[in-house]
């Protein structure tokens, strides 16, 4: 088997002007949902309460609401969680209260009109917590960021870390624009999740880096378009081969993870697809417009010896 | 070509054999057990309590798969691990009745619990399973908040206090004396009287760092501030947060849990996860407590009354160790939460002696109790599950203040065990629940399942895949994949990590994510042999070339993994840890093993022929065996590109490209690339240089 049969080499960069404008298109839409709509941040973000319990029937959600507008939540969250057994209840800090007192009420409540109901999980989250959450996760990505352009700039050329970094961050913006545009809970896991996109995705244009310089060295004849052009190609099979593998495995944890991992796998999902897109149309072409050369990567090693020495480069 | 020295095969079987090892133990699961562990902070778990353990086992005949004691300080616990739940069900009953003669009042906490069921040797290999998280196990997490800046004020007043008393001491005459912030700030009339509390002050109350101010009140005068270093202010955090955390241990220990974590996090944090506890109400109950030690006087005439004495009225009958009884006043002097310190030292005479520095107000109630009470015994009770136990009965011998020494105790270790215990009834600061979590007990089985099974289709589909495309190579990457696998399980289960389920789902992208260095080397292989490069020579060029792109793809990802593991907190860092230990070993499973396997197969071979790596499809099998001939063999830089290949068949394929394809399918349908040397019928091809792409001719 072998599905990718180029037989010449895919004119990527003579279109890189339409691929850059639809990414900036979709970018802008992210960035314009994330002001707009916002992220619908999980609890461990917000502070608050949250209760899960099960009932061993399907319940319809609005006696729950009901019952719990009469102990003064009228602005809790009910939805069914997984299954329609699996009620997900969310309260929002209440001073005077501890979550204890708030969860116990609730129970007690809910066990009043359902004996049946059982408590599956709380989670209580002060409002400090969240702050640090956020300052933390920015943080992350500053780092992420810093460390990526100076290791890419010590390996290949500030253009290329830039470029990659770029396009990378642009992958993040896309996953958040995503998460804000549908509502998707933005919780700890998928943070993480969009953290390691971050990686992920830098590691996909590093390798359409490394083979811009393998064939810079060694075709001596190509246009930088060309070597451009040449080297996505030939790494073609690899990049959707990898991804699809990795795809596999997220595809996996999306179908059987449950709804823990849901956003997780939901998150890599956007970010693996759109990370061999900027990878390939956007990192590619933002080095090019930098305006990559041949001699950047191939710098000559000078012989470091004092022209007026006779003996220099003299060996036995 | 292509063979490993003996020594890289070695690495590869020890490697493979410590993998396998390490991972065993997590294979096992859970065997039955029954956990003995101090009901109460008096109570010490010792030699002598194991071979009690060991003689009631032997006394009815009940032979354990294994019994061990794990001293550590803080949670000594003896476990007795048996074979099924009926036997566990018995030998807790019957430790229950032989450990605490007064059911009442039980000194050991007999509690069913479960225990790696991994043979002896595992064990003794230190090879254990990995913890299981609370979202897999069930059970109460609570992330608890020091309060750091009460922990301090709380030594500054008494500091405050210490002060007022040395002033008057000396005869200095001071404006006040109070506590402002995190600093003392004493009042004084001049510069005269401030030079001479400052010298005092700068010797006796060291642990404060002294610098004097002119007042801009309306007083005026000179101010003396006293603050603390950033020594002493880490000393007193540090000692307050152990002492927190041993205070909590004392208090979770009467849930009886059975493996219960109480860990420092950060420099003012303290989580708290009670595996299988579901109460938490309770839980918080018991963690918030208040003071449970009470200093009160010991009535003087009859200390210790005969076991059928009446009990005189305003007094209350207590039992000292052996069950020994005092009568103590029902009047409590101090609390637990007056003190501030206490810790073991010696007094003058050399003797082991226990110091203890109360705040202002428990100082003050010493003061005057002791003042009229003295040659009077006085006592400490420490309370746990409503029960009093003294700790110890001394006599007092002069007018005490807020730091005062209790002697006698009979040996240094004695003295430090009690002031553990007297620090135990109280808390150094205040703590606020920032976090909780509970997580039901089939939830987290639930869970256990759901990462499984993301794991095993996930890993099931890539196999196929890669099987089925890659043929021969394909297994073997999936070797190395499993090898990933294994040595990820084996490396988290050394480190004694705890397995979380975002950690489960690390595992699983983190081999979604390995199997990118698989494709990368063998694409690259049949790159080469597409460029016409014998079998042998294909293996090695594709797995060097393959080598530095995964070496720096990984790079940025381990960066990225790098910054989560040191900014991520919770399940964020579980994440990055798996995330950063499973780039690690897909280096070495992916490049080194893999490539070992293939030497295993395919090295040494001198004539071999072709490699099952799935079908290599050539542009056109013409002239590629040319353009490598004229190669000198193995030199990188020269190596053969697609590029010559696709200039030298532009012509044909242009003029028909499906025919071409076609020919080359038909050439090379069989899915054995063989390297077959021909002319080339186009070489240099420079006419075929095409409109859009000027001057791509060489």
């Amino acid at each position: 088997m072998e599905f990718f049969r180029f037989r010449k080499d895919i004119p990527f960069m003579q279109r890189a002007l339409v691929f850059n404008a639809i990414s900036l298109i979709t970018f802008l839409a992210a960035v314009f949902f994330l002001v707009h709509r916002g992220l619908h941040l999980s609890v461990e973000f917000t502070g608050g309460t949250v209760i899960e319990v099960q009932y061993p029937g399907a319940v319809p959600l609005d006696p729950v609401r009901n019952t719990l507008g009469k102990l003064g939540y009228a602005d809790a969250q009910v939805q069914n969680f997984g299954s329609s057994r699996d009620v997900l209840i969310r309260l929002p800090l209440k001073t005077g209260y501890t979550s204890a007192q708030q969860s116990e009420q609730v129970m007690g409540a809910l066990k009043a009109d359902t004996p049946e109901v059982q408590l599956q999980r709380v989670e209580f989250v002060g409002p400090q917590v969240g702050k640090e959450l956020a300052t933390d996760g920015l943080l992350a990505l500053a780092c992420v960021v810093v460390g990526i352009v100076i290791y890419l700039s010590f390996r290949f050329e500030w253009k290329y870390a830039v470029a990659g970094v770029i396009a990378n961050l642009h992958d993040v913006v896309i996953i958040l624009g995503f998460f804000a545009f549908f509502q998707w809970e933005f919780s700890l896991s998928v943070l993480a999740a969009v953290l390691a996109v971050l990686g992920y995705s830098v590691n996909e244009s590093v390798v359409i880096f490394d083979r811009i310089r393998e064939t810079f060295r060694r075709e001596r004849k190509m246009s930088v378009i060309e070597v451009i052009n040449h080297a996505i190609t030939s790494t073609m099979s690899r990049t959707i081969i990898t991804h699809g593998c990795t795809q596999m495995m997220v595809l996996s944890m999306f179908l059987f993870g449950g709804p823990t991992l849901h956003y997780f796998a939901l998150a890599l999902t956007v970010g693996i697809l759109f990370g061999i897109y900027s990878s390939v149309f956007v990192a590619a072409a933002l080095a090019m417009w930098f305006g990559v050369k041949r001699e950047d990567l191939l710098k000559e090693k000078k012989d470091r010896v004092d022209p007026n020495d006779p003996n220099a480069g003299a060996q036995v | 070509m292509n063979r490993y020295p003996l020594w890289k095969y070695a690495v590869m079987l020890v490697a493979l054999v410590i993998g396998l090892v390490y991972t065993l133990p997590n294979l096992y699961g859970e065997a039955p057990a029954v956990q003995v562990s101090s009901g109460k902070a008096t109570v010490r778990l010792d030699a002598t309590t194991l071979a009690s353990v060991e003689a009631a086992l032997a006394g009815n005949q009940i032979k354990p798969t294994a019994v061990t004691f794990d001293n550590s300080q803080n949670n000594a616990n003896i476990r007795v691990r048996l074979t099924d739940t009926d036997t566990q069900l018995r030998v807790k009953d019957l430790l229950q009745k032989s450990l605490n003669s007064d059911p009442n009042d039980p000194q050991y906490i007999v509690a069913l619990n479960l225990q790696s069921a991994s043979p002896n040797w595992l064990t003794a290999l230190r090879a254990l399973p990995m913890y299981l998280g609370l979202d897999l196990r069930g059970g109460v997490h609570f992330l608890l908040q020091v309060d750091m800046a009460g922990a301090l004020n709380k030594k500054l007043d008494s500091d405050a206090s210490d002060v007022r008393t040395l002033l008057r001491d000396n005869n200095v005459r001071d404006g006040g004396v109070n506590r402002v912030n995190q600093s003392v700030v004493v009042n004084l009339a001049d510069q005269a009287t401030a030079d001479a509390a400052l010298k005092l002050l700068s010797r006796s109350v060291s642990e404060l760092q002294w610098a004097s101010q002119p007042n801009t009140g309306a007083d005026g005068g000179v101010q003396l501030v006293g603050t603390f270093t950033p020594a002493v202010q880490r000393a007193v955090q540090d000692a307050a947060l152990k002492q927190n955390i041993t205070t909590l241990h004392n208090r979770v220990n009467e849930l009886g849990v059975a493996e219960p974590v109480i860990q420092q996090q950060g420099t003012d944090r303290i989580v708290v996860e009670l595996p299988g506890v579901q109460d938490t109400a309770k839980a918080k109950d018991i963690i918030g407590r208040t003071a449970t030690l009470e200093a009160r006087l010991a009535d003087p005439v009859n200390t210790h009354p005969n076991p059928n004495d009446p009990v005189p009225p305003g007094d209350e009958l207590f039992t000292q160790g052996n069950q020994v009884p005092v009568l103590l006043r029902k009047q409590v002097i101090f609390t637990g939460d007056r003190i501030i310190d206490a810790s073991a030292g010696f007094d003058e005479h050399q003797r082991p002696s226990v110091n203890i520095r109360l705040d202002s107000a428990g100082g003050r109630a010493v003061r005057s109790v002791s003042r009229d009470n003295i040659g009077k015994p006085m006592a400490m009770v420490l309370f746990e599950r409503g029960k009093g136990e003294v700790l110890t009965v001394a006599t007092i011998q002069s007018e005490l203040g807020d730091r005062f020494q209790i002697t006698g105790q009979p040996t240094p270790q004695a003295a430090t065990d009690l002031a553990l215990l007297l620090r135990a009834g109280s808390l150094a600061a205040p703590m606020e629940i920032i976090e909780e979590r509970t997580i039901g007990p089939s939830l987290g089985a639930d869970n256990i399942k759901k990462g499984f099974h993301s794991v095993v289709w996930g890993f099931a589909a890539i196999a196929v895949f890669m099987i089925a495309y890659y043929m021969l190579f394909g297994v073997i990457s999936m070797i190395g994949l499993s090898v990933n696998l294994l040595l990820l399980v084996a490396v988290l289960s050394m480190l004694q990590a705890t397995l979380t389920l975002p950690g489960i789902a690390a595992i699983a992208l983190a081999l979604g994510m390995a199997i990118d260095a698989n494709v990368l080397i063998n694409e690259r292989v049949r790159e080469e042999l597409r460029h016409g490069a014998p079998p042998q020579l294909a293996i090695q060029n594709g797995y060097e070339h393959a080598w530095a792109t995964i070496l720096d793809s990984n790079v940025t990802t381990l960066i990225a993994g790098l910054a989560l593991l040191a900014f991520g907190s919770g399940p964020v860092r579980g994440f990055a840890m798996v995330h950063c230990i499973g780039i690690l070993t897909s280096m070495f499973s992916a490049v080194f093993f893999s490539r070992g396997v293939v030497n295993f197969w395919y090295g040494g071979k001198k004539k071999l022929k072709s490699l099952s790596i799935g079908q290599v499809w050539r542009p056109q099998t013409a002239g590629a065996g040319a353009a490598y001939a004229g190669n000198s063999l193995g030199s990188d830089d020269d190596a053969t590109d697609t590029a010559q290949a696709i200039a030298a068949t532009k012509a044909t394929a242009k003029a028909n490209p499906k025919a071409g394809a076609k020919a080359a399918a038909g050439a090379q349908g069989r899915a054995k690339p063989t390297v077959r040397r021909r002319n080339a019928p186009g070489t240099p091809a420079s006419s075929a240089s095409t409109p859009e792409k000027p001057g791509s001719s060489r």
